[in-house]
């Protein structure tokens, strides 16, 4: 076990360096002269532009560039953006609001999915399951980009139960943005639930609980959804590496100042460090939510074995 | 069972008026013409009805995409009238006038085409790129799959959207050939560059899992090359998979090529896309939200087109879960 994690993080050091050198080199290609947009209509010395883009390396070749911000990286300096404010600050200010749409929208993907699943699997094409089949495939067809303008639109403006925009309103701002990033994965959330409880209660050791005589309530909560859960665990659990990073539209629609929506701006105002330094940060979220999963797999599955 | 007392079963069943199953056998192992994969999937999809919605649907968009001018009932979708901005729907014109006072059922309508485009050719990228590696990696293993997984790794780490979103950004000031001229091309190869990952995996899983088996080992004593026995014996055990994966990706591109439209750095004006028209009518969501609606639901119904014949697909091609 201690040896498979271990071999586990030597990989993930290669897929951490290879994607942040990826990114690096489409960042650090983009268009236009970063000093000149800075300065806009107003005349630069050449002196000062000098010092710039030896401030920031920007004349040196790619690959030294980018030793230089490994370098920097392993220290704990992500560098600064163009104003000269540290990458670090905007990550600290804006991580926390993505943090908690995240957690909003993993207990919603939990609750609301696990919920279904269930019903739905206990009796397997029944009108309840047929109901969860359809509803799974509309809402996985929904665009994120679709799904947030309807939920402003119905519950924003027309009933006007949910803030649309802005993180004034503390938790309750996140409630409707965190239903729509959720939505996707609800859906395979009910849909693996339910595939997995249907497999379970046809196995052997249900038939032998039922057959001991107990009640069907106990022998759906603690012999089928206890094995039927494994395989959902492990999805929401790697589904929250993949929101963390995966929150562009959602942030950008409702107007949350997180990381999804600063590294969207960072892309469109060119600020390369700022976009290297989060890109870089949700490729370890992704990665290390992947890696604690699969470990995890082995603890709640005896049968798994590594090494 | 012999024909006389299996026609005897038949006849004690219909007079019983229940029936045991015995007398007709779905498989029949004496029967010499047994049902292919396909043949047993058709046979499975023609009665689903989540397969003819989507199908029905996607035979709708793709004559709207080749003939748009029956559909957009001869309107212009470049003839505007300021006066009509924003004009709420009526019954001569469905979906109403855009901001500056366009046609937009014949907007919307014209959107298709793009969308569609840049669909299917972003999966047949996705399929090239993911068949060839994905065929290497399992079929060499070792060196080559060590190398060839790593990068797909680094690839899958990469949020979709947010990868082709820096891509296209950067794309205009580059020389690469197609990514530099901000069309449908563009965002079609941006979207498969960062979306091939899933297909690889796909393919080769199902080589290594084929590799082993002993037909591939008979075809290799026998002396077949590398190349003749991936083409032959390996790889079309993997097209069903492959193709429902194909079909639902079809649509979740779609999907993403709006989304980056809608971001700024897709499609761009003068081109007709239905995320342009969203990212146009999401500034008067109040005054006019049926600028922001109708794009969004015809949207809806093409990637639910996919992604439902998709399901079906899957359903109908493996056999485990049929009951």
């Amino acid at each position: 076990m201690g040896r498979y994690v271990a071999r586990r993080l030597l990989l993930t050091i290669p897929v951490l360096i290879g994607a942040s050198f990826l990114i690096f080199t489409m960042v650090y290609a983009l268009p236009g002269d970063p000093i000149r947009a800075l300065a806009g209509d107003r005349p630069v010395s050449p002196a000062v532009v000098a010092v710039l883009r030896e401030r920031f390396h920007l004349d040196d070749p790619l690959p030294v560039q980018y030793w230089e911000y490994l370098k920097n990286l392993l220290s704990g300096d992500l560098g600064t953006d163009f104003r000269g404010r540290p990458v670090l600050d905007t990550i600290e200010r804006t991580l926390p609001v993505t943090i908690k749409l995240t957690l909003v929208a993993v207990l919603f993907e939990a609750v609301i999915g696990l919920v279904a699943g269930v019903l739905a699997g206990i009796r397997r094409n029944g009108f309840f399951d047929n109901l969860v089949l359809v509803s799974t495939t509309v809402i996985v067809s929904i665009p994120i980009l679709v799904l947030a303008f309807v939920a402003q639109l119905l519950f924003g403006l027309k009933l006007g139960w949910f803030p649309i925009a802005g993180t004034r309103e503390g938790w309750f701002s996140y409630v409707l943005p965190g239903l729509v990033l959720a939505s996707g994965s609800l859906a395979y959330v009910a849909r693996l639930t339910r595939t997995s409880i249907a497999e379970n209660m046809r196995a052997d050791y249900v038939r032998t609980a039922k057959a001991k005589g107990l009640p069907p309530s106990r022998v759906i909560v603690r012999h089928t959804l206890r094995n039927s859960l494994i395989p959902v665990v492990t999805f929401i659990g790697a589904d929250i590496g993949t929101l963390l990073g995966g929150a562009i539209v959602t942030e950008t629609v409702f107007n949350l100042p997180g990381i999804g929506r600063e590294v969207f701006d960072s892309v469109r105002a060119q600020e390369g460090a700022v976009v290297v330094g989060i890109v870089t940060l949700m490729v370890f979220f992704f990665i290390f939510f992947n890696l604690v999963v699969d470990v995890l797999y082995a603890v709640l599955d005896p049968r798994i074995r590594y090494d | 069972m012999t024909d006389q007392q299996q026609a005897d079963l038949r006849h004690d069943e219909v007079a019983a008026g229940t029936t045991t199953g015995l007398a007709s056998p779905s498989v029949d192992a004496t029967d010499d013409r047994q049902n292919s994969l396909w043949s047993d999937a058709w046979g499975s999809l023609r009665r689903n009805a989540l397969f003819w919605v989507g199908a029905v649907l996607t035979v709708l968009l793709i004559a709207m995409a080749l003939f748009p001018g029956v559909f957009a009932r001869g309107v212009d979708p470049r003839a505007c009238d300021l006066a009509n901005s924003k004009a709420r729907p009526s019954a001569d014109h469905w979906f109403g006038y855009d901001v500056q006072g366009c046609d937009y059922l014949s907007n919307v309508v014209y959107g298709a085409r793009n969308s569609l485009i840049i669909g299917v050719f972003a999966v047949a990228v996705v399929l090239v790129l993911g068949v060839v590696v994905g065929a290497l990696a399992g079929y060499f293993g070792g060196f080559t799959d060590g190398i060839l997984s790593r990068i797909a790794d680094i690839f899958y780490a990469l949020p979709l959207i947010l990868g082709a979103l820096v891509l296209l950004r950067v794309g205009p000031s580059t020389d690469l050939p197609i990514i530099s001229d901000r069309g449908p091309g563009a965002v079609a190869l941006a979207l498969a560059l960062f979306g091939w990952m899933t297909a690889m995996r796909l393919v080769r899983s199902q080589v290594i899992a084929v590799k082993s088996s002993d037909y591939v080992a008979a075809a290799r004593a026998m002396g077949a090359s590398n190349s003749r026995i991936l083409l032959r014996h390996i790889l079309p055990n993997a097209v069903a998979p492959v193709l429902v994966y194909t079909t639902i990706t079809i649509g979740v591109l779609i999907a993403a090529e709006a989304t980056l439209t809608y971001l700024g750095v897709g499609l761009q004006r003068p081109a007709i896309s239905w995320g342009l028209q969203i990212a146009a009518g999401q500034d008067s969501i109040r005054s006019a939200p049926h600028l922001v609606l109708f794009p969004s639901i015809v949207l809806t119904l093409t990637v639910m087109a996919f992604i439902m014949m998709g399901d079906a697909l899957r359903d109908a091609l493996d056999p485990r879960q049929r009951a």
